[in-house]
């Protein structure tokens, strides 16, 4: 939320910012994840289009650290009141760390998607994986572009 | 061509399976092979399940949900299943529904739970129209205030399954089992189980409520009957799934850790 002072009107109006992922950010349109490049790894989680669109998510079923993951598979899911979800990875390799925060905060998916409510991160066995994803201007298209058919 | 025909050209189609008391658990197996493995359209109808069962969802903790004591005393089933949502007791009075769908099946849905959740919402009013006052509240079927229907969901890539647990009788003994979830929807109101629910019998007799939902699947899908016995031979026997009956022994220990615990909240 951001608070802004409107001089004119001599009043603040609180607006909600949608969070927003880094410019360095790449996206799996067809199943809304993310992946950030952070040094030899790459965090993946779920956009905030797609938290948006499942609601309050209640559980994370998280891989196990060492699992494989392949680009476009499920490696996990998330729970939100009565779905299951799939989350399928962006990037192929194996998973070096999930975010066991998860496991008693599920919520941070939901209030930060892009930041603390990451998933897992995957050493890359692959990085011309990232050459099929989009990038944050045309991923922000996309998911315009979707809901408006709708 | 006869009218019925016609009106069907251009409907994507989907298969029928229709059980008559067939166990929960080799359902729930079926259907999330077939959600994971089938590239076609798929409606079940499993009008009642053999014996008296509890199934949870994918989440679900037994210390958290059940009266643990009475389940293990009276040896009741405990299934996990692979889709969200709470808790339900299943017997020979609960008629199962379920769709297993293409994402793009239905035109202009979008799938995510509640766009598909309110769209079963308008074939169910089909089906219940003049029957009673039915609506979709907080993802449970209605009628009035009390919930008849228990929805779950699971939603892959490229497809999705929406199944239901409809109540069209019950045995009070066997809610006595369930706690009072955490989870609740506002407007049960923290009723407990028998004030919340309702009987569908009161409403409509069940080969009616089959027949109806049959034809309100044809407005939207041309449907075909299939058997079960020639899907069977085609499914992978390899296929893993994440459903499981819970063993005696995981009862055991998530009972004793739920007494362990209350011991120690005592003693604090």
């Amino acid at each position: 939320m951001v608070l802004v002072w409107r001089k004119n009107l001599r009043t603040c109006r609180l607006f909600f910012v949608r969070p927003k992922c880094a410019d360095s950010c790449y996206f799996a349109s067809d199943s809304h994840e993310w992946v950030k490049i952070d040094g030899n790894s790459a965090i993946v989680g779920i956009t905030d289009h797609a938290q948006d669109h499942l609601g309050d998510v209640v559980y994370v079923e998280l891989p196990e650290a060492g699992a494989a993951v392949t680009q476009g598979s499920s490696f996990g899911a998330v729970e939100s009141v009565k779905a299951t979800s799939d989350i399928n990875s962006p990037v192929s390799g194996k998973v070096v760390e999930v975010n066991e925060e998860l496991n008693s905060s599920p919520g941070l998916v939901n209030v930060s998607p892009h930041e603390n409510g990451w998933i897992i991160k995957v050493e890359m066995s692959d990085t011309g994986d990232l050459n099929s994803l989009m990038d944050s201007e045309q991923y922000t298209k996309f998911c315009e572009e979707e809901d408006a058919k709708h | 061509m006869t009218i019925s025909q016609t009106r069907n050209v251009g409907l994507p189609l989907m298969k029928l399976v229709r059980w008559k008391g067939v166990p929960i658990l080799q359902q729930l197996h079926l259907e999330e092979q077939l959600l994971r493995t089938s590239s076609e359209n798929w409606c079940i109808i499993n009008d009642g399940t053999n014996d008296p069962t509890i199934v949870m969802g994918i989440s679900g903790k037994p210390a958290q949900l059940l009266k643990l004591d009475s389940v293990l005393n009276d040896r009741i089933p405990v299934i996990r299943r692979y889709t969200g949502g709470g808790t339900v007791v299943v017997d020979c009075g609960t008629v199962f529904v379920t769709f297993i769908c293409n994402k793009d099946a239905v035109p202009g849905l979008q799938p995510y739970p509640q766009p598909i959740m309110s769209w079963s919402s308008l074939l169910y009013a089909l089906v219940f129209r003049g029957f009673g006052d039915f609506s979709l509240r907080e993802n449970d079927y209605v009628f009035g205030n009390h919930k008849f229907g228990g929805n779950a969901q699971s939603i892959t890539k490229n497809r999705w399954i929406h199944h239901t647990s409809f109540l069209w009788d019950y045995e009070a003994r066997n809610m006595a089992y369930l706690k009072l979830p955490a989870r609740a929807p506002e407007y049960r109101v923290a009723r407990d189980h028998l004030e919340f629910i309702c009987r569908m019998k009161d409403y409509m007799p069940r080969s009616v409520f089959v027949d109806r939902t049959i034809k309100a699947v044809e407005t939207y899908f041309s449907v075909r009957p299939v058997q079960l016995e020639a899907m069977e031979t085609n499914l992978n026997s390899k296929f893993s799934h994440s459903t499981k009956l819970l063993t005696e022994q995981e009862l055991e220990a998530a009972a004793f850790e739920s007494h362990f615990e209350k011991g120690l909240s005592h003693s604090l």
